[in-house]
């Protein structure tokens, strides 16, 4: 017994090694500039130099400073309006293509298709789409005599705006995982309960919504911690305007670090961005265990 | 069929199928199909993969509909019925539980669209679950049961429906032997005791042998065979049932037909006669002949006169009997079943007796000729 005990340590310290090279980078790229930002953060520092100790000042600031509040409401709104539409809509497309013909296999290339766009020609696309003067969408206010909305340019259009456009950028990853989870689901189950007089809708809610679940749950959590970080949508399309309406907290950070260089400042904003997606990442596997232990707790 | 109206009520109580057809993507599957199964009988359809047994089972059952002809289940046409409405339930061969429902829940799905009180739901699984054994495991969820529970749980959950008939697509098939034999035994013991029609899918003939009130066989989407174990075994219709019935295939010898003792057929093998029970006036004109012989009767002797030499190729020992395979001299080979452990090896010489009472005629067609009662 001691002895197998003994091997099984030493072998557990062996297998390291094969885990090694990618927790060595690992460590190099992402934690150890974790670290480094948080240290950063409590300095009063340039970015040419000349920092010092100055504790939570940096923190203290932010929430004085009337821009980085905005732009962490910007934030907060882009990803309430993206996230939901994206996993509803991800959702209602998985289970309207998830069927075997030649029609639905055309419609999720069509789908996926968007994603592997870069942001920069995905701009591109969406200016031509949206400017007032000759998009798109202009000769249809003008077809029917309405003037042409000025969509990037106006203070409550622009967010939902972008996100419009990030929607449709976005839409393939999560309709592809969702189709997955659906595929896992044997069709011999829809069988048995079509035999069961089961209706539409109870099918959905108790053998379909249930398989998905996991799959929402991840690509909620995933999306949220994506969609907090946009950056290049804004930063192409608007720069932030008007009037910071459309500054999400990445092009916040961008520009008090790179442009007014004043990085310490930086980094405390980055680390409240970095909390904010560690709770947007824990929300939606809470919201499982908390439903689990009331379930729980009711039986 | 011609002289049936449409609609028209059928007489028979349990399953009927009236000229019924099935085309996949312009193939036709069946054509003109037509069947009785009566009321509480346990019907197994037998035959070899992608046979249409599958789908004969789904066109009852409603998850295929048919292209033409009617299906009456108790003296209602069905054809048209929703899956649901039929009074049919099903055990699936990967039994198609739902996952993310309890046991209890998985029992009670149906009952409760079907707007059964919960009442009665609750007593209907207490003595479903009770009778399957399986009331052990009814808060959990059947991705923590064994294959052996799952399927208990696939069988209550048709069976609390109570449904007029009961179709099973080979529901033995994922079980370890062992277990397959102990749910086979049970199956059994509930064909008996239910009231409700079943029908069966199976490719194993064990399965349908120990089971079946009557046998179905199948081959090529065309029915080779109706009848009871006994009958499918000792009188095959065709040389396909004799091939495909049996724990060997039934041997066959080709040769040419002469007239023997008392109006019987005898079938001339090289120099020797075989004294057949069959009679000969019956029989069709036929360019050729082969006669079938079930290993239980052929012999091994001495290789003199007047048995038919032979070398033995090589023994299958089963334990409580074995199979030789021989060659003749002309080369056709046989099997034969020896009790017990066998002495024999390969290149042994042997000599064959056939038993020519129990042996069967096939004509060009592969329609047998059997021999007349005693």
């Amino acid at each position: 017994m001691a002895v197998s005990s003994r091997n099984e340590a030493t072998r557990g310290w062996g297998n390291l090694l094969f885990a090694l090279p990618f927790l060595s980078v690992y460590v190099w790229l992402l934690v150890y500039p974790l670290l480094a930002g948080i240290r950063l953060s409590l300095y009063r520092a340039n970015l040419f130099g000349g920092e010092h100790f100055i504790a939570f000042e940096n923190y203290v600031r932010l929430f004085r400073d009337g821009t980085f509040l905005q732009a962490l409401g910007n934030s907060l709104m882009f990803v309430g309006l993206t996230v939901p539409v994206l996993v509803l809509l991800a959702l209602m497309l998985a289970l309207s293509l998830n069927r075997a013909t030649r029609f639905a296999a055309f419609m999720r290339s069509v789908v996926f298709a968007s994603s592997v766009l870069s942001v920069t020609v995905l701009t591109i696309i969406w200016r031509q789409v949206l400017v007032p003067d000759g998009g798109l969408l202009s000769h249809f206010s003008h077809m029917i005599g309405q003037a042409p909305v000025a969509f990037l340019n106006d203070q409550r259009l622009v967010l939902p705006s972008l996100a419009v456009i990030t929607v449709w950028w976005s839409l393939g990853l999560p309709m592809i995982l969702f189709l997955s989870a659906l595929q896992q689901v044997p069709r011999s189950v829809y069988e048995a309960a079509a035999l069961d007089r089961a209706t539409p809708w109870s099918v959905f809610r108790r053998i379909t919504l249930p398989a998905v679940m996991p799959a929402v749950i991840l690509v909620a959590a995933y999306e949220c911690a994506l969609q907090f970080q946009v950056f290049g949508q804004p930063q192409l399309l608007t720069q932030g305007g008007p009037n910071g309406a459309s500054r999400p907290l990445v092009l916040y950070i961008y520009e008090t670090g790179f442009n007014h260089w004043d990085i310490g400042y930086a980094a405390a904003a980055s680390q409240m961005l970095f909390a904010l997606i560690l709770v947007a990442l824990l929300v939606p596997q809470a919201a499982r265990w908390l439903h689990a232990f009331l379930k729980g707790r009711r039986a | 069929m011609g002289n049936s109206p449409k609609n028209q009520v059928a007489e028979t109580q349990g399953l009927e199928f009236r000229a019924v057809a099935k085309a996949f993507d312009g193939n036709r599957v069946f054509d003109g199909l037509n069947l009785t199964i009566g009321k509480g009988e346990f019907f197994i359809i037998l035959g070899p993969s992608g046979c249409g047994k599958t789908t004969l089972l789904r066109l009852i059952a409603g998850l295929e509909t048919v292209d033409g002809g009617e299906i009456f289940l108790n003296g209602r046409a069905i054809q048209n019925t929703e899956a649901g409405d039929r009074g049919v339930a099903m055990v699936f061969q990967d039994y198609a539980l739902y996952p993310h429902m309890t046991v209890a829940e998985n029992l009670a799905f149906g009952l409760r669209n079907m707007g059964v009180p919960a009442a009665e739901i609750a007593t209907r699984i207490g003595d479903t679950a009770r009778s399957l054994s399986i009331d052990a495991f009814l808060d959990k969820r059947p991705g923590k049961l064994s294959g052996g529970q799952q399927q208990r749980v696939a069988l209550a959950r048709a069976l609390v429906k109570k449904p007029d008939i009961l179709l099973m697509d080979e529901p033995l098939s994922s079980l370890d032997p062992a277990l397959r034999l102990k749910t086979r035994r049970e199956l059994a013991a509930l064909g008996r005791n239910l009231s409700a029609t079943m029908v069966m899918v199976t490719h194993d003939q064990v399965e349908a042998m120990t089971l079946a009130t009557r046998i179905m066989i199948m081959h090529d989407h065309v029915i080779q065979q109706i009848g009871t174990p006994l009958e499918i075994f000792s009188r095959p219709a065709n040389l396909f049932v004799a091939q495909f019935v049996g724990a060997t295939p039934m041997n066959l010898l080709s040769g040419d037909l002469a007239a023997g003792e008392a109006g019987r057929a005898a079938f001339r093998l090289g120099e020797s006669d075989i004294q057949t029970q069959v009679a000969l006036h019956d029989l069709p004109e036929s360019t050729a002949w082969q006669l079938g012989l079930r290993a239980e009767h052929v012999a091994l002797t001495t290789p003199e006169k007047p048995h038919i030499p032979a070398t033995v190729d090589f023994v299958e020992r089963l334990g409580e009997q074995s199979w030789v395979h021989v060659r003749l001299t002309d080369g056709s080979e046989l099997v034969a079943t020896e009790t017990g452990v066998s002495p024999h090896r390969p290149g042994d010489r042997v000599g064959v007796r056939l038993d020519g009472a129990k042996a069967h005629l096939f004509d060009v067609d592969g329609r047998a000729w059997h021999p007349e009662p005693a």
